[in-house]
């Protein structure tokens, strides 16, 4: 008897102990460097609405990022069909993922090409009539699905580069369900310009200028084919008023963003502007000296977003790979602007579903109340035992103070986030554990007062409460694991914490308390038990 | 130290007639709220739309927060006062696709025309509509799954489907009784209030399980007696343990109402009411429910 209740303590004392090392993390932060070698937790995660920060759900419109690919497929097969010399009349798309193909001449031709080089097109429902052929081509749904989720990767790679350089402390950036992105920044100050960051697609695109083709006559709707209005939109520094300068542009693109190998803020400011400049990747500089060499004296339009940024006149051919965008940036955007360019276009426009931000300060209030009020509970409820059941009073509230401890030791070391909703679990978990430690004594009692020996009550209490602990808890611990199971965010944070609270609960409750009982009345002849 | 005498004995289950009118009326009450005066708001997790606090350093008056409002063409936004001095809570209720540009327009007009008041934006909450559907559906689902648990465990573990039934009606009930009074108090039904509603269901199966549980050990002791009277003596046994527990919960949800702050205060609110049912719903919502299964459905097996 002696010899297991001493293991049964040296073991209790052990979980305790390992209990209170993984909670030290988040109690101080003066810990030596040798601690948290051997100790591998954190501090408790604190969730967004306790901490402050901002939480961004997004979604990625891949049907835009099939567009553009499909668009970029009618260029190229544009290009084989004029090199293969088959007249083509109307070549079109019609939806987000069907090209209409209008031609004359032998099919053959065609089909052969298609077959070569556009394994992903599916012809549908050809027709001829007068000698002209008319083919809807489709994009294969597999093709579809697998350009989608390319961009959702690129744009959580992308996101995830552009937090890391705007610099923020323990950022979270995952993958949800299919097509969304969650986003968790804590602890920032300025959301505007983050969300600005993140969301910011940053397509950069050089196009040619029409200098032949008339801007008004296209402003009335007369837009020369093949070409495309586009905007510079500036404001004046005094006025503050906006304008937008039209200009007629080429509507191929004759590079992309993609080729950028590095973008900084330029301080050699000669007129008060602030520049980004450019580097370009090998292929890049060669592109852009092909582009530059073959198009001198024209304009060359720096468009990003579908904003032209400028336009200048291409003086020589441009080797080095180099260029600028110039504006009338702050500091601030010009040093946004680098660095989005240096991490990369989206794939596709994000848009954000969910946002909420907590300031700082609110987070703390938060805390502050939450833990003053929690303290407060805590004083009474213990003081509430000991006054109710005397000396065995204090072995509950050593269960009760036990249950908080693993309960919070266990969510340090699964590194779960704890969150206003994950408190309400807490308070939760606690209720049911003075819960249990109530039925243990009334029941205690109710048998000492049917006649039983002290050792043959606390024996009968404990098997009687047993049943009803483990019944109560078990159904409440099922419900939890429902709830972890589907659940999303607050009900998740809700569920883990009950359902570790009520883990913690059976083995305080039920074990620890019993052996603190047993070692009591260890002592033969004990005669009153003060309860 | 008793707060209960032993050998206690009210006759609880012999006022069920009463309790039942005054359970069917609360009922009415609660729903007709809910569903027919729409009293139930969706809150902006779930309804979709902008939530934006607001504190200022100076002195502030609310109608000039509502003029501010008015001023910049926001006539749905609903402004009210919340947590300490000079702080608002400013909330649109909308599905729309463009709610973060109207947000950023709500917060940029409320820096410059609070301009010498230092407004500190303190929280902005913008929900798309395509997540409040989300949400709600999955928090419907994930607690619809856990009851059908529940109802499992309990009739398996009672070996009858009655005690199953009577916990699952008398959840049921607290679910409605909380929905109720938010609806009726004007709170609005946020993701924080369902954290609530989890709890609630978590005290009130807690509180039944206690019950039930003496109540099949009463069945084995006094063979003679009919179910009825068992379950009087099984509630006056317990009863001791149900005001200890209740007692110190309420304690600790009390103090959580009093000085836990402002965004905890609903939340608290809403405990209190769901306590208060969880612990009525025992006595007089599962046990008879249990009782009348017995009586006319499975008459009397339930002694076996």
């Amino acid at each position: 008897m002696l010899k297991s209740l001493r293991w049964k303590f040296i073991l209790y004392a052990a979980v305790t102990v390992f209990a209170i090392l993984l909670l030290l993390p988040t109690l101080t932060s003066q810990l030596p460097s040798w601690f948290m070698k051997v100790i591998p937790t954190d501090k408790i995660h604190l969730g967004l609405d306790l901490q402050g920060g901002m939480y961004l759900l997004l979604t990625v419109e891949g049907e835009k990022a099939v567009e553009s690919y499909v668009e970029q497929i009618r260029n190229n097969l544009k290009d084989e069909l004029k090199e293969r010399g088959i007249p083509v009349g109307r070549l079109e798309t019609e939806k987000p993922d069907r090209i209409v193909l209008e031609f004359s001449g032998a099919k053959e031709k065609v089909d052969n090409l298609l077959s070569q080089r556009f394994t992903m097109l599916h012809e549908l429902s050809p027709s001829s009539e007068g000698g002209i052929w008319k083919v809807r081509l489709v994009l294969d749904s597999r093709e579809t699905d697998y350009v989608k989720k390319r961009a959702i990767d690129q744009a959580l790679e992308i996101i995830r580069n552009r937090v890391d350089q705007f610099g923020v402390a323990e950022p979270e950036i995952t993958l949800q369900g299919t097509d969304r992105i969650l986003v968790q920044l804590p602890g920032i100050k300025d959301a505007e310009r983050a969300k600005k960051l993140i969301g910011q697609t940053a397509l950069l695109e050089f196009k040619l200028v029409d200098e032949e083709g008339d801007v008004d006559e296209a402003l009335k709707g007369n837009i020369p084919p093949g070409d495309v209005i586009l905007y510079q939109r500036s404001v004046d520094p005094q006025t503050g008023a906006a304008r937008r300068m039209p200009f007629l542009l080429k509507e191929k693109t004759l590079m992309t963003g993609e080729f950028i190998k590095d973008a900084r803020v330029s301080l050699e400011s000669g007129f008060g502007e602030t520049h980004v400049s450019m580097e370009f990747t090998d292929v890049g500089a060669k592109l852009f000296e092909q582009i530059t060499g073959s198009n001198v004296k024209k304009r060359l339009a720096i468009i990003l977003d579908n904003n032209v940024y400028s336009a200048p006149v291409i003086q020589e051919r441009i080797a080095g790979g180099r260029a600028q965008i110039t504006g009338r940036f702050t500091p601030e955007e010009a040093n946004d602007l680098a660095l989005v360019l240096r991490s990369g276009s989206l794939p596709a426009p994000v848009t954000i579903l969910e946002e909420r931000t907590v300031g700082p300060s609110l987070g703390e209030d938060s805390i502050r109340k939450g833990i003053f009020s929690i303290i407060v509970s805590a004083i009474v409820v213990v003081l509430f035992m000991v006054v109710y059941y005397k000396a065995t009073g204090i072995i509950a509230d050593v269960a009760l103070v036990l249950n908080v401890v693993l309960t919070l030791a266990a969510l340090a070391i699964f590194r779960a986030t704890l969150t206003l909703p994950g408190i309400a679990g807490l308070v939760l978990s606690i209720g049911m554990a003075v819960d249990a430690n109530i039925l243990v004594h009334e029941r205690i009692k109710e048998e000492l007062r049917w006649g039983k020996t002290i050792r043959a009550a606390i024996d009968q209490g404990y098997h009687r409460a047993f049943i009803t602990i483990i019944d109560s808890n078990l159904t409440t611990l099922i419900a939890g694991v429902f709830l972890y199971q589907f659940g999303t965010g607050p009900v998740r944070g809700f569920a883990v914490t009950l359902c570790i609270g009520i883990l913690a609960n059976i083995f305080t409750a039920v074990y620890v308390t019993r052996l603190i009982f047993d070692f009591v009345t260890l002592r033969p002849g004990t005669k009153k038990l003060s309860i | 130290m008793e707060l209960i005498r032993p050998g206690t004995h009210i006759d609880f289950i012999g006022k069920k007639k009463y309790t039942l009118w005054i359970s069917a009326i609360a009922l009415l009450i609660c729903l007709g709220s809910v569903f027919l005066f729409g009293g139930l708001k969706y809150g902006v997790d779930f309804a979709g739309g902008i939530l934006i606090q607001i504190k200022f350093s100076k002195p502030v008056d609310i109608s000039e927060v509502r003029n501010a409002m008015d001023a910049m063409g926001s006539k749905e936004a609903m402004v009210q006062a919340f947590g300490g001095e000079n702080e608002f809570l400013i909330r649109i209720e909308k599905a729309s696709e463009d709610l973060e540009v109207l947000s950023k327009k709500i917060q940029d007009s409320l820096q410059e025309q609070f301009k010498g008041k230092s407004a500190e934006i303190r929280r902005v909450e913008v929900v798309g509509p395509k997540v409040g559907k989300d949400l709600k559906e999955k928090a419907l689902y994930a607690v619809g799954l856990s009851f059908l648990a529940i109802l499992i465990y309990v009739a398996w573990r009672f070996k009858q489907v009655s005690y199953g039934l009577g916990g699952i009606v008398a959840l049921v009930h607290d679910v409605i009784v909380v929905y109720g009074v938010i609806s009726i108090a004007g709170i609005e039904y946020s993701l924080n209030v369902m954290a609530v509603i989890l709890t609630v269901i978590g005290f009130s199966i807690n509180d039944t399980i206690v019950i039930f549980d003496r109540v099949r050990e009463d069945v084995k002791k006094f063979r003679k007696e009919d179910l009825e009277t068992i379950f009087n003596t099984a509630i006056n046994e317990t009863l001791g343990r149900t005001v200890l527990t209740s007692g110190t919960v309420m304690m600790v949800v009390l103090i959580l109402f009093f000085f836990g702050g402002a965004v905890i205060h609903d939340f608290a609110f809403a405990l209190i009411v769901g306590l208060i049912s969880g612990t009525y719903s025992t006595v007089y919502i599962a046990s008879p429910v249990v009782l009348f299964w017995e009586k006319y459905i499975s008459k009397g097996r339930g002694r076996s």
